[in-house]
């Protein structure tokens, strides 16, 4: 199946600064990719790179098969995108703007209200966007992004300002969309919540990939000690850190003594996130 | 639906949801009434045609207000979409960037279209009807040249704000074109004609020194355009030269909209987002 976006060592110099710096990727669709790293790190570069609102300074570039930038192009309507801290135009109603976005992309005002009725926003269409919370607001954007079908999502920060449950129902329309086959590229700061709802993980730092991979994969690239805890007959509470090929011995080594509780804690995102920043920062 | 036709919909309709719309029309409007009955109060009856006499006050205070109306709606229209984070979410769509300014450009004249149209033209339906209708192809030309010098500074305030990167700076900017055209540019000619005597080179090059200004221009075209007009206006005299004819004061209005519209979207074109 055609990768839905193929980048190649692509770069892109504001002055001499490297915002991006030999980013080669392959986004395949229907995947959902967490873009992680701090500001300044290079993912909202990534997406206007994407999406053709600027050229690269160097690489190859392919969004749905084609050269970014075209904007008539049939790829150019088959993205939605998400911005950071996404701002509307206040005066307006929800109603009146999914209507002049659903235009632009060549889709009636009706589909756009089926998309305001899915983000919960249905009671609210008839109100002007100045009186939505930032929640809402970001589900209006979300909205709009979802306009046409996309084939592939660019989401920018997309869950800052919502609540858990919000977030809960967000993840459940992205994976909703990347089953139906449309590719997701969503970055975010809060790490925890991206574990089980992306398939895979980019880590960016200072316009460089520093790692790329499944979360099991990063797992056993860093080998970072995994945690085994246990309370036993005696009362007493046992932690050991270990690594991650000593880990079964542990188990079995504290199964023997038949504990009452067991538990394994395998490092999250946030220690791995870490972990590749400073390995990043070693290398350069 | 195509995609200029929507975003000049949209600057139309948000023209009208702020009430944009409604205070200009009703300023215009008021103006207009103001200058011909009150205006000529003082003077009582006199053997002209009263819309003569109203399209030499408006012209005069048109060629202040309109400028003023234009660059106030269109120096935010694209330093002020990007400051505020909407311009990255229009262009993510199939949008080209000369559709945008096209699109604004078309809505915005609408909406100072409608109101000169409705504000001068109510007007002058109530001066025509106590005071009679001669003269009134000079007032057509009023409204009609209006409403192209309105066009003008709009496309001026696009170059402002696409060439700079924050409001504050486009806002100064649009104040500046409008101290220069409207009021400095007139005062430094008048005093190099003073200082020459309106001798030489500058005495031949006036008409078309006139040209590199619009609101010079619009002056020309409805002050001396018309015989009871330039009476009242008191440029027989340079109007009688007809070294520049009326065609000439279009193309040179035209070009006032196209050259800094064609600029402003190539600058926009260049602008890094």
């Amino acid at each position: 199946m055609m990768a839905a976006v193929e980048l190649d060592g692509v770069v892109k110099l504001f002055g001499p600064r490297e915002a991006v710096a030999g980013v080669t990727l392959s986004v395949p669709a229907g995947e959902r990719l967490a873009l992680l790293g701090h500001n300044g790190a290079g993912k909202t570069t990534l997406m206007k790179l994407m999406l053709g609102l600027m050229p690269p300074s160097a690489g190859r570039i392919r969004v749905l098969g084609e050269a970014p930038g075209d904007v008539t192009s049939e790829a150019r309507r088959a993205i939605g995108f998400l911005p950071e801290s996404v701002v509307f135009q206040d005066s307006m109603t929800g109603a009146e703007l999914i209507g002049f976005y659903a235009r632009l992309k060549g889709r009636t005002p009706r589909e756009g209200l089926g998309l305001l009725d899915q983000v919960g926003l249905a009671a609210a269409a008839g109100r002007r966007v100045s009186t939505y919370s930032k929640g809402m607001r970001q589900r209006l954007g979300l909205a709009q992004a979802m306009l046409g079908h996309p084939r592939l999502l660019l989401l920018d920060e997309p869950t800052s300002g919502l609540d858990p449950e919000l977030r809960q129902a967000f993840y459940e329309i992205v994976r909703a969309r990347a089953a139906d086959g449309a590719a997701v590229i969503l970055s975010s700061h809060v790490l925890t919540e991206l574990e089980e709802r992306t398939d895979r993980i980019a880590i960016m730092d200072h316009g460089r990939l520093v790692a790329l991979g499944r979360l099991d994969e990063l797992r056993r690239r860093a080998g970072l000690p995994v945690v085994v805890r246990a309370r036993l007959r005696s009362g007493e509470e046992v932690a050991l850190s270990v690594p991650p090929e000593a880990k079964m011995d542990t188990l079995r080594t504290l199964m023997a003594r038949d504990p009452q509780d067991l538990g394994v804690t395998e490092p999250g995102l946030d220690d791995l996130y870490a972990y590749f920043l400073a390995e990043g920062a070693c290398r350069s | 639906m195509s995609v200029v036709i929507i975003l000049t919909t949209k600057e139309f309709r948000d023209g009208l949801r702020n009430r944009w719309l409604a205070a200009t029309t009703l300023i215009l409007l008021g103006l207009a009434l103001g200058l011909a009955f009150l205006g000529s109060a003082p003077v009582g009856h006199v053997g002209a045609s009263p819309l003569a006499v109203t399209v030499v006050s408006l012209a005069s205070l048109t060629v202040f207000l309109l400028p003023l109306m234009a660059l106030m709606l269109a120096f935010d229209a694209v330093v002020g979409e990007a400051e505020r984070g909407t311009l990255l979410l229009l262009l993510s769509y199939p949008v080209r960037r000369w559709q945008i300014v096209v699109g604004k450009f078309l809505g915005h004249t609408a909406l100072l279209a409608v109101a000169t149209i409705v504000g001068y033209g109510a007007a002058g339906v109530a001066i025509a009807i106590k005071g009679g209708v001669e003269q009134w192809p000079s007032f057509v030309v009023l409204v009609a040249s209006s409403v192209a010098l309105g066009a003008v500074f709009l496309a001026l305030g696009y170059l402002a704000s696409t060439c700079v990167r924050e409001r504050a700076t486009a806002a100064g900017l649009a104040v500046g074109l409008w101290l220069l055209l409207v009021l400095l540019y007139d005062l430094v000619l008048l005093g190099v004609l003073a200082a020459t005597q309106g001798q030489g080179a500058v005495g031949a090059l006036f008409p078309w020194v006139l040209l590199v200004n619009p609101a010079d221009v619009f002056r020309l075209l409805n002050l001396t355009g018309f015989g009871e007009v330039r009476q009242f206006s008191g440029l027989a005299g340079l109007a009688g030269d007809q070294l520049v004819r009326p065609a000439a004061l279009v193309a040179a209005l035209v070009a006032w909209v196209a050259v800094p519209l064609a600029v402003a979207i190539l600058a926009f074109r260049r602008r890094p987002l």
